[in-house]
Order: C-alpha cells, then structure tokens, then sequence
C-alpha cells in the first residue's frame, strides 16, 4: 500500500489496546474521565513519544533560533531591512500550524523532516522581534559610552548591545519554546510521531491516555521554561545586583 | 481506501477547489468543488467567529478592568502564559469525549484558547499607559468608567487588537481539527483525507491558510483604524 497516511493509522495503535488493556483493567470504571490502572499499568508506552516529542521541539528551536538570530544582527546596522522581515516572518506565523504542515506536503512529504521546517518557521516572528526590539532599547548613552572608550561597532554589539539586549531574547525565546511544544502534539498528523500520537487515531476516544499525553506536553514546557529563566540569570548578573 | 490516492499537487489543489472531483470511498459521487468549499469555508468562518465572541465577552472586560485596577498581575500574565502550553489536540479530543460533540460544545471551548492573549494583552495595554496621563483624567473629574473608556482604551488599542488577533488565529487555527469534535470546517478536507484524497487534503491547507491571511489582515486594518492618528507618530 503506497498511501502513506494509511502506515500513519496503523502507526497510531489501531482497536488492540481498547479491546485488551482497557477491557481487562477498567471493566470497571467505562465511562470514567481517567482510569488509574490503566495508566499505572501503561505509563511506559509514553516514553518513546515523549523522546519523539523532543527530537522535534529541539531542532527546530535550535533552527528557528539560529535563523532570527542571524536575520537580527543582519537587519540590525540595514535597519530598512526591518520592516519586510517582520512582515514575512509575520505571514508564516499566522498561517495556522495544521495548513502550513500540508502546505509542504507535495514539497517535503510526511515525516519529522517537514514538522521541523514547520516549527521552526514559525518561531522565527517571536525571536526575530524580540531580539531587535532588545537591540533596538539599548539606550544611545550606553552606545556612546561604549564607544568613547574605543570600541570598535563589533565590539559594541557583542559585549554591549547584545548582552543588554538578552532580557528581551530570552523572554522570545521563552514565548517559541513554549507554543512550539504545544503546536508538535499535531505532528501526528503527518506521522512524525510525538505525543499526538497517544491523542490521535484510536486514542481519541480514550481520556487517559490524552490526560496523561497532554500533562507530558505542560510539563515539558513549563520544564522548558524554567531552564531559560535559569539561562537569563546566569546571563544577565547585573540585573540580580540592581534589584537586591 | 483501496486504490492508492492520487499524490497531491497545487494544481491537483485548485482543481479540487473550483470543480467537484472523483473519490475512492464515495461509489462514484464527486466531492469537494467550489459549493462545497465556499460552504465549508462559511462554516469555519462562523465557528472562528462564534468563539471569538465567546473569548472577548469574558476575556476583554476582565483583562481591562484588572489592568485599569492594577490587580492580578501574576493573574493575568500566568494565565498567558500558559494558554500557550495547552495543546489543541488534547482540548478538541476531550471536548468530544467528556462534553460532547458538535457546535455548542465545540464553541465554547475553542474560546478557552483565545481567552489567554486578549486577557493578557488588555491587561499589558492598560497598565502600559501613562500613570500621569490617568491622574489628570481623574483630576479633571472623569468616573473610573469613563478614564477606562475614554482614556486607557484607546491609548491601548495597539495591544489590545494584538491580543485579539492571536486569540482570533489560535482560534481559527483550532477550528481546523474541529470536525474531530463533530463540527464541519474546512479541516474536513484535511481529515477526511480517504474521502477527498490528497488534493482535497492541500486544498484544505490552502483555503486555511488563506483565510487565516485575509482574518489577519482585516484585523490589522481595523487595528489602523481604531488607533488614533496620535499614536501612529511613534514607531514600535
């Protein structure tokens, strides 16, 4: 069978789980929002979505990130460059995740490759902009200042603009980080696995399993978000020092 | 679901879109066509709209007033926060499971996902005005009503309209895995892929995509309208 979307509904579990877990260890309690001994007995079957999960998510911060990130300090000094960059990075933000991992189908076809393409495309408008809005608060007294004492511009902007400028980064880096993690759950949908997998398909009448899919899901992000508020305080020493 | 499905091409798309096409599963009966896209595109337009209502009745007064009152900080930008972590797909599916499918259920809930950014952003939006600026209003003797209204509103329209239009895009976005909850939207064609076949499948992206584009584009015109000329003079 060529059709790859139906390896992807087989991928998924098909009826074996309802007629056997289920039925053996919650005769008693259909019908029930969560059913505990089901996921005692099934926590493990999350690990290897969780790992998929994570082969997403990281790549394509790392991409989308590298990506802004180089976008910024090129727009930084040609500031004209700012307004379209916004703009396009804006237009595959708002192109809804599900479309945009179909739009590239007849392109890259099915699989984490194009979910990774996805994710990071659409990181890029929050670290993008948050990036050259810290580079653009730096205030002009600190730059003067800097220069004054002999700096050269690249000297500026890698010991002055930027580690000013990584409240701001962080903060969206923070934002990406934390919806792309959110948004990998629909992967599934073009078989690249992750924890969609244990919400799709013949899971999607089964609350447990999503219950139990979807607090991985928030505590990965919110994990994710304490790792980068550790980053900015390490980063950004100063700021501990003005605030005690 | 026997014979493979025809591999999906932009062209195979926009025929798919204009002119109703053969299916495997249909015994002969065409599918897609233009009717049908218009009609599904209504649909999804209405549900977006339905649950956007829902989202700024609850989510605009509250994030205004709490901001106005400067109450609730950690409230309001929590609760942003992590509106951003929920995953879709486990809200769409436990919809359909534990509540129950079609569109009051569906509706609803698909606000739950819009209500976070334009609390947030209403919240941001006023407490970013001006101390000074609300003081002289309530020294020229304006109620708190009015200083909300007349003042803190407008000055906040840029983030307040940025809030709308991410709740608006999370909420169309959402709607496409709607038909899940027993709702029509255009994510039919994407879910559906057995009866519509691999070009309705990217037919159903493009019109998405396209109709998440032109919702953005009218908000950020009316974002420009509403904001007063006062304002525009200072570059964001």
């Amino acid at each position: 069978m060529s059709s790859p979307f139906l390896l992807a509904a087989g991928e998924v579990g098909g009826d074996f789980f309802r007629e056997r877990d289920v039925g053996d260890l919650c005769q008693a309690q259909r019908g029930h929002v969560f059913c505990w001994d089901w996921a005692q007995e099934n926590i493990d079957r999350f690990g290897t979505p969780t790992v998929q999960h994570l082969q997403i998510v990281v790549p394509a911060i790392l991409i989308g990130f590298v990506v802004a990130f180089a976008l910024a300090l090129l727009s930084h000094r040609t500031r004209w460059l700012q307004p379209p960059l916004l703009a396009a990075t804006g237009v595959l933000y708002t192109i809804p995740s599900i479309a945009f991992f179909f739009l590239l189908l007849p392109l890259t076809g099915l699989g984490r490759d194009t979910a990774i393409i996805v994710l990071a495309a659409y990181t890029l408008q929050i670290i993008y902009r948050n990036t050259i809005l810290g580079l653009n608060n730096v205030p002009a007294a600190v730059k003067d200042a800097a220069r004054g004492m002999g700096l050269t511009p690249r000297q500026i902007l890698w010991k002055v603009e930027l580690p000013l400028a990584i409240p701001e980064i962080i903060a969206g880096l923070r934002v990406a980080v934390v919806s792309t993690i959110a948004i990998a759950t629909l992967a599934v949908l073009i078989s690249a696995g992750g924890l969609g997998t244990e919400m799709y398909g013949s899971n999607l009448t089964f609350p447990t399993s999503i219950i139990i899919a979807a607090a991985i899901v928030m505590l990965m992000a919110l994990a994710f978000d304490a790792i980068l508020l550790l980053v900015q305080r390490f980063t950004t020493p100063w700021r501990r020092v003005a605030q005690s | 679901m026997t014979a493979a499905l025809p591999l999906a091409s932009f062209t195979g798309a926009f025929e798919f879109i204009f002119t109703p096409q053969d299916s495997n599963v249909t015994g002969g009966k065409k599918v897609g066509g233009f009717d049908k896209s218009l009609e599904l595109l209504v649909k999804h337009l209405e549900v977006t709209l339905l649950a956007l209502a829902i989202a700024l009745v609850i989510a605009l007064p509250l994030g205004l007033y709490l901001g106005h009152r400067g109450k609730g900080e950690q409230f309001a930008i929590g609760l942003g926060n992590a509106g951003r972590a929920i995953p879709e797909l486990a809200v769409i599916a436990l919809v359909a499971v534990l509540i129950g499918v079609g569109l009051a259920n569906v509706a609803p809930v698909l606000a739950i996902l819009g209500i976070p950014p334009i609390l947030t952003n209403a919240y941001v939006g006023v407490r970013q005005v001006d101390r000074s600026t609300v003081d002289a209003a309530r020294g020229m003797g304006m109620s708190e009503m009015a200083i909300i209204r007349k003042v803190e509103l407008p000055i906040a329209v840029p983030t307040v309209m940025g809030g709308i239009r991410s709740g608006a895009i999370a909420i169309l976005a959402t709607a496409t895995i709607a038909p899940l909850a027993g709702v029509e939207t255009l994510g039919d064609f994407i879910l559906n892929r057995n009866v519509y076949g691999e070009n309705g499948l990217l037919a159903g992206a493009i019109l998405v995509a396209l109709l998440a584009l032109t919702i953005e584009g009218l908000l950020a015109l009316l974002q420009r309208r509403l904001t007063s000329d006062g304002l525009k003079l200072k570059t964001v």
